[in-house]
């Protein structure tokens, strides 16, 4: 009976392992930049290039910063769960049009909506670099004070929004 | 988790998604063809040869964050690229290389360190793999012992030894 103590004690520790570790998301990695003052940039909106924003105008208020590109196949997936939330008005919604052409961009929020207040055009990436972004879309918490106080890799689902970024926001006190 | 594939990545801005069906064949691919792994490596930009091998130099440690086995100097992906030349463009204003891993850091976090710094957050990853020695070179030490007090055990006493003796002369002894 002994000698199978030990196997079997082996065995469920690789188990318990292996039940967290395949539960894990790789492309999950935790960013340095959460609890810090978003990254200084200025970019010419997509509506009208002439007219430029920076996430310093947007001191005051909490609001949700989203990257994304028409490119992305991810983002048409998340696009009606941002839609349904700038249509119940609960978070101003701010884009970060990644690495896209303003053609291709203009186009694609014609044919499925346009969740975003503005739109900034990071047609180089270079903000996309200062933001740690890796993997679009990507959104940020960002609170009255300027400071990332949330991360999101990958599409946002209508989970992620009601269990944790909503919460996040009404405590932000949006 | 989504159920479907993984978010578009930047090194396939045009394909998207691949799918579990794509990824499974893709993983069929670079096992059956490991020799063809080199052939996508990026190539060094010729016009300050100086530069580019310094610039290499900082991208080997660097983890590229698309396709994380991949350091930034090997991979073709958008956002190697561009880290490419973010670290070219550093160097030429003057940066030391720890700057430049530190502005990495500072936004992708310990993560995109091929040598990740030793701190508290990551004592499991460079104590763990010695601590596992150990305990295996522990767990052999007494097996060992276990098994040479066994063996000493299992030595004859003589009326057990005169036994054998009378078996082994009935069957005709060893051939």
């Amino acid at each position: 009976m002994k000698r199978y103590l030990l196997p079997l004690l082996a065995f469920l520790v690789l188990v318990g392992f292996l039940a967290v570790g395949l539960r894990l998301n790789p492309r999950e990695v935790p960013s340095p930049l959460v609890n810090r003052p978003t990254p200084e940039f200025r970019l010419p909106t997509l509506a009208d290039p002439a007219q430029q924003l920076a996430p310093k105008d947007l001191l005051g208020k909490v609001w949700l910063l989203n990257v994304w590109a028409s490119w992305c196949v991810a983002c048409r997936l998340e696009h009606p769960v941002l839609v349904d939330l700038a249509r119940a008005d609960l978070v101003p919604v701010y884009g970060l049009n990644y690495k896209d052409k303003r053609p291709d961009a203009l186009a694609w929020l014609e044919k499925f909506g346009n969740p975003y207040q503005q739109s900034l055009q990071d047609s180089d990436g270079l903000a996309g670099i200062e933001l740690g972004v890796y993997g679009v879309p990507e959104t940020f918490v960002i609170d009255r004070a300027g400071v990332i106080r949330f991360k999101h890799i990958g599409p946002l689902t209508p989970e992620v929004l009601r269990d944790t970024i909503l919460p996040l926001v009404g405590k932000l006190g949006a | 988790m989504t159920p479907s594939c993984p978010w578009s990545e930047n090194s396939v801005p045009k394909t998207g998604c691949l799918g579990l069906l794509g990824g499974a064949l893709l993983l069929g691919l670079a096992l059956g063809l490991p020799l063809s792994a080199g052939a996508g490596e990026a190539k060094p930009m010729a016009s300050d040869p100086a530069l580019e091998a310094r610039v290499m130099v900082i991208a080997e440690e660097l983890r590229c964050l698309v396709c994380q086995n991949e350091t930034i100097a090997a991979s073709n992906a958008d956002l190697a690229v561009d880290l490419r030349g973010q670290i070219r463009q550093k160097l030429s204003q003057g940066q030391s290389s720890q700057q430049i891993l530190d502005f990495m850091v500072a936004r992708y976090g310990d993560f995109v360190l091929y040598r990740p710094p030793l701190k508290a957050s990551t004592v499991l990853l460079w104590v763990g793999p010695f601590a596992l020695l150990l305990l295996a070179a522990g767990v052999l030490m007494v097996n060992i012992r276990r098994h040479r007090q066994h063996a000493a055990q299992r030595e004859l006493d003589p009326a057990q030894r005169l036994r054998a003796r009378q078996l082994l002369d009935q069957t005709g002894g060893p051939p």
